[in-house]
Order: C-alpha cells, then structure tokens, then sequence
C-alpha cells in the first residue's frame, strides 16, 4: 500500500517534470490556454457565483444569532463575514467545488483520449502529449481559478448584507462598518495563497488519473471520481498546512 | 530501412515475442501477417515505440531508436507516420483540422499553405468535401483515409498502418491498399503494414514476415507465397477449403 502511493507519487512528478518543458508551438499553446481559462473561468462564473452568495448569507445569519443576547456589538457580523469568507470559506469551499466540476472534467477528457489512442497518435507526432494536454490547464487555472475565489469573496460580503440587512438584524450602516473593520491585507494574501495553490493540486492530480487511465469505460469513471476525491483530500490537507504555517 | 535485433517482449509470464530479427525496406511495402493474438500490433508498437521491449534492438537507418533521449525521440518521430487499427482520430475536432493539427503544431506554415496542403492530402486519399465534418459523421472507410492523410501530411519518412483495411469491404480493402503502395513508392518511405488480409498479402506484398508463436514463421514476398511449401504460411493463407481449391487448381495449370 505505502509503495503504491509512491509510485504514484513519483509517477507524478515524472508527468509534471515533463508537462513543464517547452512548448512545441507557442501559439498552439497559447490558444490552449486560452480555451482553457474560458471553459473553467467563464464556465464556473455562475456555480461559483451561486455558492458565494449562499456562504455569506449563512454565515451572516448564523453569526447574528450567535451574537444574539451577548455583548459582542452588532456591525461584527460584517468583519467577520468579509475575514472567514476571505481567508477561509470562498478560497477553500470554491476549490472543492470546482474539483468538482473542473477536476472531474480534466480526468475525463485526457482519460478519453488515452483510452481512444488520441494520446498515442500524438505522441508518434511528436507531441510531448503530458505538456500539450497538462500546461495549458495548469496554467489557466493558475490564472483563472484566483480571480473567482476573489470574486467569490467579494459577492459572500454581498450574500451576507442580503441576508442581514434586509431582514432587519441590523442596519446598512452597521453592516458597513463592520466590513470596514480591522481590515488586514495579509488575510488577501493568504487568500491568493490558498487559491493558487489548490488550483494546481485540482488540476494536476485530476491530470494525472486521466492521463494514466488504462481499461474502459469503468476505469474512466472511477478515474473521474478519483480525480475529484483526490483533490478534495489533498485541498483540506493543503489548507491545513497553510494555516498552520502562515497564520 | 529499418531493423529489428533480436527483439523480445514479455507481458509478465506471457512470453508475445521470441527474438525477431527483420529488416524493413526503403520504397517497399513491408507486411507483418499472421493470425490474430500473434503479436503484430505488439510489434509495429514496438517499432514506433510505444511499447519498449523486453530485449533487444530497434535501428531507424542505423540510429538505435531504443537508446534515443526523450527528445531525439520526438525529433524522430515528425519523420513518422501512423494509422492506428481504430484510425484515433480527434473526434473534436473536425477532418480539416484532425491534418491540419501536425502542421499547426510543427511548421511555420500560414493559413492558406496549410489549407492548400490539407485539400492536396485529402485528394491523394479520393476524399472531397469532408473538410468540415466530424469523424462521427463519416464512414469507417473515410475515417481510415483521413487518418492516412493525417499521417503523410508531414512528408513522413516512415509510415506505419495497422491493419489498414480490416473492417473494409474488399473494393474500398483494395482501394486504401493501393493508395498506400503508390504513397510509399512515390515518396520513397519505409511502410510497414500489419495484416491478415488475404487480398493484401497478394497485392502488395513486397516484403512479407509471417508471426506465429512468437517467431518468424516465413519471409518472402507476394510472388513467392504460392509456391512455398512452408505449411504454417499455406494454413494462414489458404485458411478455407474454397481457398484450397483454387490454389491447388492454379498450381495445375
Ligand atoms: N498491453 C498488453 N498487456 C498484456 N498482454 C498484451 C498486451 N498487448 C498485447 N498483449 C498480448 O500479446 C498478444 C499479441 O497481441 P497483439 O495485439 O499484438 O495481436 P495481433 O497479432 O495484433 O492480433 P489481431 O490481429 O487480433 O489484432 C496477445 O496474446 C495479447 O494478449
Ligand atoms: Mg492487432
């Protein structure tokens, strides 16, 4: 069992080691790349969008009703909507989410072309095929995945005002305050921290179970959920670490 | 040319291929034939290297491929040309760009050479109007030719086809057959091709080795089949009783 994950761990870094040489053609690359960002930016906008507003809410109205009866002034609903979802909740919630989405599709994709031989023609081309088909998806969702936690963060401060302000728990202007609250950059910085690095592991780990696919359509689909499993476990291990050494 | 040393493959106990030693020539149709599960598709994979062997040489023109870096390897293989036995191709995307996609990758070529390019490869495999259609929406007969015209689009030096016409109706068999034979001739390329198909062997046999059991069982070419006494290679050409009869009322006259 202990050497099975080595092996696949050493595998691994093979396949990266590889995915990071350089490109046959720039502007093939390029355009990958770009297709890329679109399908996993513009296609998670709404998912991701969704789920921010939801977080904010929640953790608006729960924090109000653990607030409720103490002496805790009102507007910290605000401050800590705007920290939790920025240091932990849009970075850490918006990543398994799109490990979801995004990882499950990566495996899927590149396990197909494995299992038809797509690979394989592209490697008698001559093709370095684990840079073609991993680089530009790491890549895009180094770029890409970053900005929609941000936007996330952005749009659960939004969620939680929804959720609090109208309602009646407390007013705009407290609800404002707090988010202007005890304002600490560090905080976005860990959060572009989180984000970049769990968009690597998603991607490369979901890369990794499709381009070493072997079988049918079984394996494909245990490849895919793998991919997302993977990640998940990988992404809450991540988190950990981040927060044990950077806070 | 090229040559194989000694080759061996192993998948665990299952001993596929027993020390093939074989050349492959330059401006000839080379034909690996023997009966299914014998090891050919083993072998061409072997030869392109997507499958390393257990022991023993492969030499493109006196390069030993197997001792090639990861790097020389690639270089090598723009030289190479493949059609796979289930044609593989992208099936995103559609036939112009399945061709175009070597040279998108590969050449400096501007959109309209690669486009005039793409149209003189589907004309030399008879295809017209198919630019734009996906590989689902065309028959396994046009697939196969647009995968040929996929592997030549390079100018390959070696061209490689696995089973080429299995699943064909014997006309459209003889058809993708011949337009091989006039490719490889044309060009000046090493063609090695993998079949049991009878009609092949006949046709265009330059260059044959028959697989069985893991050996070179016979090597000639389509002139010598028919009066080789070799009894593994009558049992695999003459399969049926009705094949029988025939060779046995050509070799009366
Ligand atoms: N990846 C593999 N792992 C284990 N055994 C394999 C593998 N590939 C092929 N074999 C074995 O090698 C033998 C030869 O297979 P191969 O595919 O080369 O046959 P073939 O001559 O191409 O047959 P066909 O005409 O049916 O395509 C078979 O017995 C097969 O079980
Ligand atoms: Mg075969």
């Amino acid at each position: 069992m202990n050497f099975k994950i080595l092996t696949h761990f050493g595998r691994y870094l093979i396949m990266m080691g590889t995915a990071f040489s350089r490109p046959e053609k720039t502007s093939m690359y390029y355009k990958e790349t770009m297709r890329q960002m679109n399908d996993i930016g513009v296609g998670s906008l709404t998912i991701v969008g969704l789920i921010a507003v939801f977080i904010g809410a929640v953790t608006a109205v729960q924090f109000a009703y653990q607030l409720d009866g103490t002496l805790v002034p009102i507007y910290y609903i605000g401050y800590i909507v705007r920290d939790s979802t920025i240091i932990e909740l849009a970075p850490t919630i918006t990543c398994l989410v799109l490990a979801g989405k995004v990882g499950s599709n990566i495996a899927a994709e590149i396990g197909g072309m494995r299992q038809k031989e797509h690979i394989d023609a592209m490697e008698i081309m001559g093709v370095n095929t684990a840079a073609y088909l991993i680089m530009p998806k790491v890549v895009a969702a180094l770029v890409v995945i970053p900005l929609l936690v941000a936007i996330a963060a952005f749009v659960s401060v939004f969620g939680g005002y929804i959720a609090v302000v109208p309602a009646g728990y407390m007013s705009h202007e407290e609800y404002i305050q707090g988010v202007r609250s005890f304002f600490d950059s560090y905080n976005i910085f860990l959060m572009f921290v989180k984000a970049t690095v769990f968009a690597y592991l998603l991607t490369s780990v979901s890369a990794y179970q499709g381009y070493y696919v072997k079988g049918g359509s079984i394996e494909l689909g245990q490849a895919s959920t793998n991919a997302v499993v993977f990640s998940d476990i990988l992404i809450l291990l991540a988190d950990y670490l981040i927060a044990v050494l950077l806070t | 040319m090229i040559r194989t040393e000694n080759i061996h493959k192993k998948f665990g106990d299952h001993h596929v291929l027993k020390g093939i030693t074989t050349e492959f020539f330059k401006g000839k149709t080379n034909l690996i034939i023997g009966r299914s599960g014998a090891g050919k598709t083993v072998l061409l994979k072997l030869l392109v290297g997507l499958l390393e062997p257990t022991e023993g040489d492969i030499f493109y023109d006196d390069v030993n491929f197997n001792k090639l870096g990861k790097k020389d390897t690639r270089t090598l293989r723009m030289d190479v040309g493949m059609l796979f036995q289930a044609s593989a191709l992208f099936d995103s995307m559609t036939v112009e760009e399945n061709i175009r996609f070597p040279l998108d990758m590969f050449t400096n070529m501007t959109r309209k050479e690669k486009r005039k390019r793409v149209d003189f490869c589907l004309e030399r495999v008879s295809l017209g109007f198919v630019n734009d259609k996906y590989p689902s929406e065309i028959s396994g007969g046009m697939q196969k030719r647009v995968g040929i015209a996929r592997a030549i689009v390079l100018n390959p030096k070696y061209l490689f086809c696995d089973e080429p016409n299995s699943g064909l109706d014997p006309k459209t068999a003889i058809v993708i057959d011949e337009l091989i034979k006039s490719i490889t001739i044309e060009n000046n390329i090493t063609t090695v091709i993998n079949t049991h198909d009878m009609n092949s062997v006949m046709g265009i046999g330059d260059n044959i080795i028959l697989l069985h059991q893991g050996q070179i069982a016979w090597r000639g070419n389509n002139g010598e089949v028919m009066e080789s006494d070799n009894e593994i290679l009558q049992n695999f050409i003459f399969a049926s009783p009705f094949l029988q009869d025939l060779r046995d009322a050509a070799l009366e006259k």
